[in-house]
């Protein structure tokens, strides 16, 4: 019977593509971000950086390991959620907070709801948020060697004038990740070129930002502050690295249209009218508890039922 | 203008390269032949043979067991040794006859055949019903079934699907290149049937020589055109070629008639001719043997009933060790055990490759990234489809519409998980259909 061979159901052949691929594609395209991030802010962000990434990678390590699961660190996504948390923080921030939020990120949002593709959550999101409340003061500092005093966007908010060209370069205090706008874009284009991503989300996201702030920020359309407003705070790399996030978005295309709209128009309330200059990170974590909900409104129709048009 | 198309689809590697070239070449069966029983949709063929029975080339050896059924023919000439269940590609046994061929190929005297002109619509469905044919395609419906429409006047389109969109298959390519004037008067056969109707020979735009030659033969065929369509896996579907060609989508609940459209394969439109023009049964069909495990990829003229053995040691065996046998194409194709299966109607082709996708990836879990939803065909969410499935959550299962899937692999295919979402859906399907037959 050795001679039989291998069955089993139709297709027999597989595209090239796989998980570890587009995690390894995601980390690609953010190291223009991280890059530009340790250029600006010095060694202090290389190592937070590295100290992220090993802790949500270690920690996903170890919980398998007890838990006598498969290990899953090879598919990247430890790394992309290490890598996200820590542009997320203030290049001022110790070590430890590294080592928490990783740890938060990966075991709390990510492993106890069922590991990769069950966490209802972006897991760096979730524990960006999470330092941002426990550890206040710490996660707002963004004084450091280069800088001191308020991001632009706090200054925007507070009335002073900004310098928007140096927001689009990122030569600005802010988190490691979030200041450069062209590293941002740059690493985006790699994920869209590469159809990781596409613009539906970032798309909608971004437009319905603007016609919110140009509706009620109060200064009518004034390029200079819409400008200012695109380039700061965590509104580019949220919008193309974080919503774009594939566990915690809608699945249905019309789902993510609202998604992103949703998005714009929660970033826009939290940033006009909340206590703080930012609002990117709870819009969108806010928006993935809602995912469940936006795809049932938005299933999509099947062909011969009306679904054949694009 | 936008070529003709539809939304959804994947472009695997097409592997066509390694047999188009290879005129088609007639192979002579030494061993037995094998006549499945049920080779068609429909209730199974009823022996008219006794072991012990000579029989000729062309002889009926088996009765349609109903309307939606077809006759079987011999195909060689010689001894009825048995009849019993043999394996079938699907991997089912189905009750068979056995012929032990002695290579004379002694005909059966044919009836003799009126003139086209002189036939009047009855006579020539009849003749389609008699020589036995099915859609040569995959499905194997029997064809004089679906040239019995309710309303025949209603039938606006005659789409022959000359798409050929499956990965590694050539055996259309070669046919409309070598016999061309077969598939059109197969075609103008079928368009006399429906007078209302106009016919359309779709051909994927990778096949541009074909396109121009039924172009020239066509000229002067004021009812007949050639459409090139994008290439694009899974075009030649039947619900997908409709849309590309009229705009009409229609869902798995419906017929192509419904759209006023008849749709037939190439090899079909062929067998077409051979009934009704020149009076011959189904007895022989076009089989690709080709993959990176084969000798010398072909494509053979096969006697239907010949074992794919045969078919495998004509192109040279192997040269490497094959890892997965495959009786059709890597996307539709069905796996199989071994090779000691017959030809029946519906085998397109004999893939063997040395490398098992399926078995080089192990399914990991699912990401969401949504590639599935973008490539299907169908229009559904296949990521959620197989969940419920696996889940056996019915209500689910019917409510996101995974009765509209067509099987064609595309989720499976990208998925970046490897998960096997048609494997689920699929099962799933099955299990539904099952229920809808009580």
């Amino acid at each position: 019977m050795s001679d039989l061979r291998n069955v089993s159901s139709n297709p027999h052949i597989r595209s090239k593509m796989t998980t570890s691929n587009i995690m390894l594609l995601v980390v690609i395209a953010l190291l223009p971000a991280t890059c530009f991030g340790i250029y600006n802010f010095g060694i202090d962000a290389l190592i937070l950086v590295l100290v992220t990434v090993a802790s949500t990678v270690l920690t996903e390590y170890l919980y398998e390991k007890l838990m006598h699961k498969k290990i899953t660190v090879g598919d990247f996504s430890a790394v992309v959620t290490g890598l996200l948390l820590a542009l997320n923080l203030p290049s001022s921030a110790p070590w430890w907070i590294g080592v928490v939020g990783g740890v938060f990120a990966i075991l709390v949002v990510k492993m106890l709801f069922g590991g990769l593709g069950q966490n209802f959550m972006n897991p760096a999101l979730g524990a960006r948020c999470f330092l941002l409340i426990s550890f206040t003061s710490i996660m707002t500092n963004f004084d450091c060697d280069t800088y001191s005093g308020a991001t632009p966007l706090a200054a925007l908010k507070s009335g002073e004038s900004v310098n928007v060209m140096d927001m689009i370069i990122g030569r600005t205090a802010g988190t490691i990740g979030e200041t450069s706008m062209i590293a941002i874009v740059t690493g985006a284009c790699i994920l869209i070129l590469t159809g990781v991503i596409d613009l539906k989300i970032p798309g909608a996201y971004i437009v319905s930002f603007v016609i919110f702030i140009v509706l009620f920020g109060g200064r009518g359309f004034d390029s200079a502050y819409i400008s200012a407003q695109l380039a700061g705070g965590g509104l580019m790399l949220g919008a193309f690295f974080m919503a774009t996030d594939y566990v915690t978005r809608p699945i249905t295309k019309n789902g993510q249209y609202l998604f992103g709209i949703f998005l714009g128009i929660m970033t826009g309330i939290f940033r006009l009218f909340g206590p703080s200059a930012e609002g990117v990170s709870y819009a969108i974590i806010l928006g993935n508890l809602l995912v469940p909900l936006i795809e049932k409104i938005t299933l999509p129709k099947a062909f011969g039922k009306g679904g054949e048009r694009a | 203008m936008a070529k003709l198309t539809f939304i959804g689809g994947v472009h695997p590697y097409d592997g066509k390269d390694l047999s188009k070239d290879k005129p088609i070449v007639e192979l002579q069966p030494k061993g037995d032949l094998v006549y499945p029983l049920s080779q068609h949709i429909g209730a199974p063929a009823k022996a008219i043979v006794a072991k012990g029975d000579r029989v000729l080339v062309g002889q009926k050896i088996a009765e349609a067991g109903g309307f939606v059924s077809a006759h079987i023919y011999a195909s060689v000439s010689g001894t009825v040794k048995a009849i019993e269940p043999r394996r079938v590609p699907s991997g089912d046994q189905v009750m068979s006859i056995v012929v032990e061929n002695d290579g004379l190929y002694e005909e059966t005297k044919y009836a003799a055949v009126k003139p086209f002109e002189e036939l009047n619509r009855e006579e020539k469905i009849k003749l389609i019903q008699e020589a036995g044919i099915v859609g040569m395609g995959g499905a194997g419906f029997p064809n004089h079934v679906k040239l019995s429409p309710k309303e025949p006047a209603k039938i606006e389109f005659v789409i022959a699907n000359c798409a050929e969109c499956e990965p590694y298959l050539t055996s259309d390519y070669r046919r409309m290149l070598e016999e061309p004037e077969k598939v059109i008067s197969g075609m103008k056969v079928v368009l006399s049937l429906f007078e209302n109707a106009r016919g359309i020979l779709a051909v994927e735009d990778n096949k541009p020589d074909c396109v121009e030659l039924l172009k020239k033969l066509t000229r002067d065929e004021p009812k007949i055109t050639v459409k090139a369509l994008k290439t694009k896996y899974p075009q030649g579907s039947e619900r997908q070629l409709i849309y590309a060609v009229t705009g009409r989508a229609i869902n798995s609940a419906m017929l192509p008639a419904d759209a006023g459209c008849v749709v037939d394969n190439v090899d079909t439109l062929v067998a077409i001719h051979n009934a009704v023009i020149e009076g011959r049964p189904l007895m022989k069909r076009i089989v690709t043997v080709t993959g990176d495990a084969i000798g010398d990829p072909k494509n053979f003229l096969v006697r239907i009933g010949t074992n794919y053995q045969e078919l495998v040691d004509a192109a040279g065996g192997f040269r490497a060790e094959p890892a997965k046998l495959i009786s059709g194409g890597p996307m539709m194709g069905i796996a199989l055990f071994d090779l000691n299966v017959p030809v029946i109607k519906t085998s397109s082709a004999i893939l063997c490759m040395t490398e098992d996708d399926v078995q080089k990836w192990e399914p990991g879990a699912c990401i969401n990234c949504g590639k599935c939803a973008e490539v299907c065909p169908g229009r559904v969410l296949p990521s959620r489809l197989a969940d419920f499935a696996e889940h056996y959550d019915e209500e689910q299962f019917l409510k996101y519409n995974g009765m509209e899937c067509c099987e064609c692999g595309c989720c499976s295919f990208i998925c970046p998980a490897k998960r096997r979402l048609t494997q689920s859906i699929k099962s799933m399907r099955k299990i539904q259909l099952s229920k809808r037959k009580k």
